[in-house]
């Protein structure tokens, strides 16, 4: 197991769109704080506001946990929520269950899921319907 | 170009940011109204051109390090919005046009798409 440079938890509140993007501002704000490279932090940042926004969206709650090792940085995010029937269809652009206030407020044309694979080196998703769904993603440094 | 020039062009006005407005230029613009487009297919150092004045706007331009946000149609976000932009660093501009006049004017006067994925003939 690689040693953990930096842990913390957050916590995501559904259907709170009002602060749907802060913990992703302050995640962000950690790993500046800790030097890591401009295109790491950007990438961990898009898919981290991508995953927040789905908890706000589709969840009641989500904890986001950030570890920081050595040679990459770690997200597990496990919500409590309606979860994912079919990840895979998930996982394709434009498939969305989403309504029309997610829409107005710029989400929910079914790019979430792919622009989080987009932007990490490791993505795996489980989501058991009725309760919950957890992603975990790791951006290497050297990836 | 200079992002005052933009502003003449225009013929927008600062929302927030002032003081941050003449050591800015941009050479290169994404617009859209759906923030995970932005998010997927942005430039870091873009312009955000978008008639979505909420929170999530900002935090887009944030997490994608874009450098200033236009609001098109005479869109003005609310006070919280400002705030967090100020905190951010992120200037916001707006102006009484739609997105596709303001596209133009800037397009024509030399600015280019920020979109990062090639477009299909």
């Amino acid at each position: 197991m690689d040693e953990v440079l930096y842990a913390e938890k957050f916590t995501i509140l559904g259907n709170d769109f009002e602060h749907g993007g802060d913990v992703a501002a302050r995640v962000k704000a950690i790993l500046k704080q800790l030097g890591l490279g401009g295109d790491v932090i950007r990438r961990l940042s898009i898919a981290n506001f991508e995953a927040e926004m789905n908890v706000v969206m589709y969840a009641d709650e989500g904890e986001l946990e950030l570890q920081v090792t050595p040679d990459a940085v770690r997200i597990v995010l496990a919500d409590r929520g309606q979860g994912i029937p079919d990840i895979e269809l998930a996982m394709q652009e434009g498939w969305s269950t989403a309504t029309p206030e997610m829409r107005q407020r710029g989400f929910g044309a079914g790019l979430g899921l792919p622009n989080i694979k987009r932007n990490t080196d490791e993505l795996e998703i489980t989501s058991t319907p009725g309760a919950g769904t957890t992603l975990k993603y790791v951006v290497h440094f050297n990836g | 170009m200079q992002l005052r020039e933009v502003i003449v062009l225009l013929g927008g006005e600062v929302i927030w940011g002032e003081s941050l407005v003449g050591g800015i230029s941009i050479d290169r613009c994404y617009a859209a109204d759906l923030m995970s487009d932005v998010l997927a297919f942005s430039q870091p150092g873009a312009l955000l051109i978008t008639g979505l004045a909420n929170i999530q706007s900002t935090h887009t331009a944030d997490v994608a390090d874009l450098t200033a946000i236009l609001y098109v149609a005479g869109k003005r976000p609310a006070q919280q919005v400002c705030d967090l932009a100020r905190e951010k660093g992120i200037p916001l501009l707006t102006t009484a046009l739609s997105m596709f006049d303001a596209c133009g004017i800037l397009h024509r006067a030399g600015l280019r798409g920020a979109h990062h994925r090639s477009v299909p003939n």
